[in-house]
């Protein structure tokens, strides 16, 4: 039991110097019983989030999701109509909030920064916000990010410098946050040096964009390699840990998240630094995502449960959401002619 | 030529793997065969506490040895019995008796490393969980042997048992002692650790009452019980730490026939272990 | 702050009837010298209905209508009939489920997320386990044609009305016996809802009775000549009297008592998992269960963060309406229940224990016990030798497996055990010298028909559950 749940602050600065420091700490985390977190995880499913609560949760999820096209056929067009309906998901009404992200390719990246600019929101990350340790409320709030996949996206099987040069354009674009892949073959090899110093080079590369790492707990395979991706990611500098890429058969699961949310909270009791969290695939329903907000409640508290700590990387949810939204706000379930389908 | 004059034997406890007389210092007189008479030991409460230490103590190495290992050293009791046949038939015993009980004991050896697997098994639980039920020996077990067959109705009390892994005490039947005894002797050759059988001998109610109180002893076998009321007191007693009870044998047992398990699970725990399958 | 709002589950499903009679041969009738006692909302201390009170004469009629079932209808019945009507009850509970549910959150004031979770789906469980016992008792290993006792005379607590019934009939009938059998005085309404689901199906009367009442009832239910078989679950102090009253009878007698289960954690526990059953271990359920892991044993080089850990999960916990689906803690279930963990608490403190509980807002009427942990216990504190049946945890620590099993062990009672360690022979070495008869290892407090459970040394005696529970139903 390593560095975990202890008040007292360490320095793990340096445990990136040295394979063998990195192979000693990571293996030294406390395991996980497959079984008993799936069972947590399930539980926390069974928490019923009605009325008040639950329009508290819908607009809460809204905010928190990263609108994402990741679509080989993806065109200027059509990543601007999702830049639009980002910053007025439901244009009927007004009250209802913009989502935390558009989440695209490094291609797309200028299409949707025009969209973003015009309204006044978008890129160029002010100071604050994920990363910052005292918490200050970011200065940017109220604006919808502009997040790019880069580093050889989804596969991350490119030379480092493809990757980084792929990192440093789509920042140059206009990119605030950057969704890095780990190279997930390196880190099933052991060679956890190797997965360390691409993401501490790819934040180097991302400047003031923040870094979001993705795990692909799909390849993954065990919630003990979860655990070890998850330091291994937050050690190197990441400011968010993101389950996945959306493009293997298994994205997120509340289980997993549950483990990566049991992670930044151990992590931020051993350092002090709070990293944020992203389910990303596979989400659909609002239930879903109520479910997540749930565990995330219960798990590490109030102090992840806003944009700048918690994200949704989906696509499909935003309409389940506002259509929820409707439902409480009229009465009667909405159908999904009432909604932009961008 | 004038005859020899026999050695005569003194026939003592069989506590701790030794024979100690009683503590008391005392004893009485029985019938050993022919017109010979014997002073046999007369078991004192104490005696009976010192028999439940050395029970306690012997529990450990016992119930931890090897099923394999019980089932051997049975099977050599039984050797030592076929040994000593016309000991026990020059003790009054018959010859079919004590075939019988030399039987006995090779059919409880060959128990040993099969009652586990016939009396406990996989559950199939519904989730995912590893789940199994093993009998473990509860320890230490008091013993009223029946007056009748001596030596047969003896050795059926104390295989079952001890073959699972208990220790006992035993109160061997006042009126038929010697058969105990020499049986001790028989025990006392064949590999058996000490204190796993303890053999008092003397006046139930100077024994029993008190093994049947005794709140570390795990189980009580009234078989040799046959005045009902003390039986009824006895279970009284057995209830203040909730001993295993065996009541009495009914009367016209047929100690020949095919024993059965229970004499053996009814002194078993059934012991549930889960664990959660994952990876 | 995410805040719940109430998600109360509707109590409109059940309807409470204003008095229940006696359930005997078949049909509710009143009792014989018209005594009654009244059943409270533990959560809000309303009355929920009068009870008939069973005094000896209704008894008698009872074990009488058991023993004419037995004799003329349930004995001669071919065990593939005596299936078909515990399969018949098995699908009346689940269609039946909700209401069971509620009824027994009302009655026992347990949360109902445990109630329509745990304990009904089990009780339907065990009904569908047994019932298919019934026509192959030849291959359950006790001989090739084992006979029934005749009448079994049951005696069940509070904690788990409906699920500790279940355990109780669904072995008894599938083994061919007829029962009587006594609710718990404070949580009679499940089974009362169980006579009706007998009719419903059609099951032959006198098989199933139910006499209702408190101590009294239940002496003379125990101690009727008429009865061939006691089941007893509840207190080591009761368990002992009913063993000296059935001494020197012919009744077979089976008992599941109380516990001091030790929850032991190692250094290399998967410590999120092993805080997850050291919760579960000791709330579950308002802490009112014998096998609760009421001694955490935890090593000594990781107890300040495990510890850290486990106060963090509590201040989580959700405590009050039993009703409402997000409610983890409910009511205690008797106000003499509560006294007793209050006095065994303060106990706690006098003694020089360090007792905590997370804020927590308690209802103003009802019984109610904050989730409470007391460090700095050592065996020699009374909380860490008594059964205090409820939300209470004693934390003591050790420092190797040897102490660990030690202090384990160091009890008269022997109930159930906890491990928890990433070293699969480390688990397999302390489960060999656990003195208990169910080891949860990496997880806790997790039933099954299938799965034998009963106690060692003062636990009792006998196992409910699996192939081995038809033994204390059958002539072996």
């Amino acid at each position: 039991m390593t560095a975990t749940a202890t008040s007292a602050r360490s320095d793990l600065s340096e445990l990136g110097r040295s394979e063998t420091a990195l192979r000693t700490f990571l293996h030294g985390l406390p395991g996980v019983d497959q079984v008993g977190a799936e069972q947590r995880a399930a539980q926390l499913g069974t928490r019923s989030i009605k009325t008040t609560a639950k329009a508290q949760a819908i607009d809460l999820a809204i905010r928190m999701v990263d609108l994402t096209t990741l679509e080989g056929a993806d065109t200027p067009g059509k990543v601007r109509a999702l830049a639009t309906k980002a910053l007025r998901p439901d244009p009927a009404d007004p009250s209802c909030p913009h989502v935390g992200a558009v989440c695209v390719y490094p291609a797309m990246v200028p299409y949707v920064a025009e969209v973003l600019r015009g309204s006044g929101a978008g890129s160029g990350r002010p100071s604050g916000g994920p990363g910052q340790a005292d918490g200050a409320a970011p200065a940017g709030l109220g604006i919808v990010h502009l997040a790019s996949v880069a580093t050889a996206f989804p596969s991350g099987q490119a030379p480092l410098d493809v990757k980084l040069a792929d990192t440093r354009a789509a920042v140059a674009a206009g990119a605030d946050e950057i969704d890095m892949v780990i190279n997930r073959g390196a880190f099933l090899a052991g060679r956890y040096q190797e997965v360390y110093d691409e993401i501490v080079a790819t934040k180097e590369a991302c400047g003031d964009a923040h870094l979001k790492v993705i795990l692909e707990t799909g390849e993954l395979a065990t919630y003990d390699n979860v655990r070890r991706a998850s330091w291994l990611a937050m050690l190197a500098g990441g400011d968010f840990i993101k389950t996945s890429t959306g493009k293997v058969p298994v994205a997120a699961t509340m289980p997993v998240t549950l483990v990566m949310l049991e992670a930044v909270r151990d992590f931020r009791a051993a350092t002090g630094r709070q990293v944020g969290v992203k389910p990303a695939g596979g989400i659909k329903t609002s239930k879903d995502a109520i479910k997540y907000l749930v565990m995330v409640n219960e798990t590490v508290g109030p102090d992840w449960l806003d944009p700048d700590w918690f994200r949704f990387g989906a696509s499909s949810l935003l309409n389940d959401l506002l259509m929820q939204r409707t439902k409480l706000t009229t009465g009667v379930y909405s159908g999904p002619d009432y909604f932009t389908l961008d | 030529m004038s005859e020899r004059v026999a050695v005569r034997k003194t026939y003592k406890l069989f506590i701790g793997g030794k024979f100690p007389r009683s503590e008391s210092g005392r004893s009485y007189i029985v019938q050993s065969g022919g017109e010979e008479t014997a002073n046999v030991a007369l078991a004192s409460r104490k005696d009976a506490r010192d028999a439940v230490v050395a029970a306690r103590a012997a529990v450990k190495g016992w119930a931890g040895a090897t099923a394999y290992n019980r089932g051997q050293i049975l099977y050599r009791v039984a050797e030592m019995l076929e040994g000593r046949r016309d000991q026990f038939i020059a003790l009054g015993a018959s010859a079919d008796e004590v075939d019988a009980a030399i039987d006995r004991w090779v059919w409880y050896a060959g128990w040993s490393d099969k009652l586990p697997q016939v009396y406990g098994g996989a559950n199939p639980v519904a989730g995912p969980y590893f789940n199994l039920s093993a009998p473990e020996p509860t320890g230490v077990v008091a013993v009223v042997a029946p007056e009748a067959p001596a030596l047969l109705g003896l050795v059926s009390v104390i295989a079952p048992a001890i073959v699972t892994g208990n220790t006992v005490v035993v109160a061997a039947s006042p009126a038929a002692p010697l058969a105990a005894v020499a049986l001790a002797e028989v025990l006392a050759t064949s590999d058996l650790p000490g204190g796993v059988v303890n053999i008092l001998t003397g006046r139930l109610s100077d024994t029993v009452p008190t093994l049947a109180a005794h709140m570390d002893v795990n189980a009580i076998d009234l078989t040799g019980v046959t005045d009902a009321d003390l039986a009824a007191e006895l279970e009284v007693k057995a209830a203040e730490n909730l001993k295993r009870v065996l009541r009495p044998a009914p009367v016209g047992h047929d100690w020949f026939a095919d024993p059965g398990v229970t004499r053996m699970t009814v002194l078993l725990e059934t012991k549930t272990v889960w664990h959660p399958k994952g990876v | 702050m995410f805040e719940y709002a109430p998600a109360p589950e509707s109590r409109s499903v059940v309807d409470i009837k204003p008095s229940y009679g006696l359930f005997v041969d078949g049909t509710f009738v009143d009792p014989v010298d018209g005594g009654s006692f009244k059943s409270i909302n533990p959560a809000s201390e309303e009355v929920l209905a009068e009870i008939a009170e069973a005094g000896n004469e209704d008894v008698d009629r009872a074990v009488r209508a058991a023993r004419k079932a037995y004799e003329k209808v349930w004995g001669p019945m071919p065990g593939r009939d005596r299936a078909k009507y515990l399969f018949r009850i098995a699908r009346l509970i689940q269609e039946r489920s909700r209401e069971l549910a509620v009824l027994e959150s009302l009655d026992n004031g347990k949360p109902i997320k445990e109630s329509r979770d745990v304990d009904v789906p089990l009780v339907a469980a065990h009904f569908f386990y047994y019932a298919g016992w019934a026509d192959k008792l030849p291959y359950a290993g006790f001989g090739p044609d084992p006979k029934p006792l005749g009448v079994a005379a049951q005696v069940i607590p509070w904690n788990f009305p409906l699920l500790m019934l279940a355990w109780k009939i669904a072995p008894a009938l599938a083994a061919g016996n007829t029962v009587v059998l006594k609710p718990a005085e404070t949580t009679p309404l499940t089974a009362l809802l169980f006579a009706e689901i007998c009719q419903q199906a059609d099951l032959p009367a006198g098989v199933v009775n139910i006499v209702t009442g408190a101590g009294d009832t239940g002496r003379a239910l125990v101690e009727h000549p008429g009865v061939d078989k006691v089941a007893f679950t509840g207190s080591t102090e009761v368990g002992k009297a009913i063993a000296r009253a059935v001494a020197g009878t012919r009744k077979k007698l089976t008992l599941e008592l109380g516990g001091k289960a030790a929850n032991i954690v190692f250094d290399d526990a998967p410590v999120d998992q092993a805080v997850e059953g050291i919760v579960n271990g000791i709330f579950f359920n308002q802490g009112h269960v014998c096998c609760a892991g009421s001694r955490l044993l935890v090593q000594e080089s990781v107890a300040d963060r495990v510890l850290e850990s486990l106060k963090r999960r509590m201040a989580q916990l959700r405590v009050g309406d039993p009703l409402d689906k997000n409610t983890d803690i409910g009511a205690i279930n008797s106000a003499a229940q509560l006294a007793k963990i209050r006095e065994l608490s303060e106990v706690g403190a006098a003694e020089g224990a360090e007792r905590w509980s997370p804020a927590c807002e308690l209802p103003d009427r009802g019984f109610w016990f904050a989730p409470t942990i007391f460090t700095g216990v050592t065996q020699a504190h009374r909380i860490a030798r008594e059964e205090i049946f409820g939300p209470v945890l004693s934390v003591l620590t050790f420092r190797t497996p040897a102490e660990a099993v030690e202090k384990a062990n160091n009890t008269p009672y022997g109930l159930s055990a906890g491990i928890w360690t990433d070293k699969g022979s480390r688990i397999l070495w302390l489960a060999d010298r656990l003195r208990a008869g169910v080891v949860w290892a990496n997880t806790f407090n997790k039933f099954d028909p299938t799965s034998p459970f009963g106690g060692y040394k003062e636990s009792g005696y006998g196992r409910e559950g699996g192939r081995h529970g038809l033994e204390a139903y059958l002539n072996v």
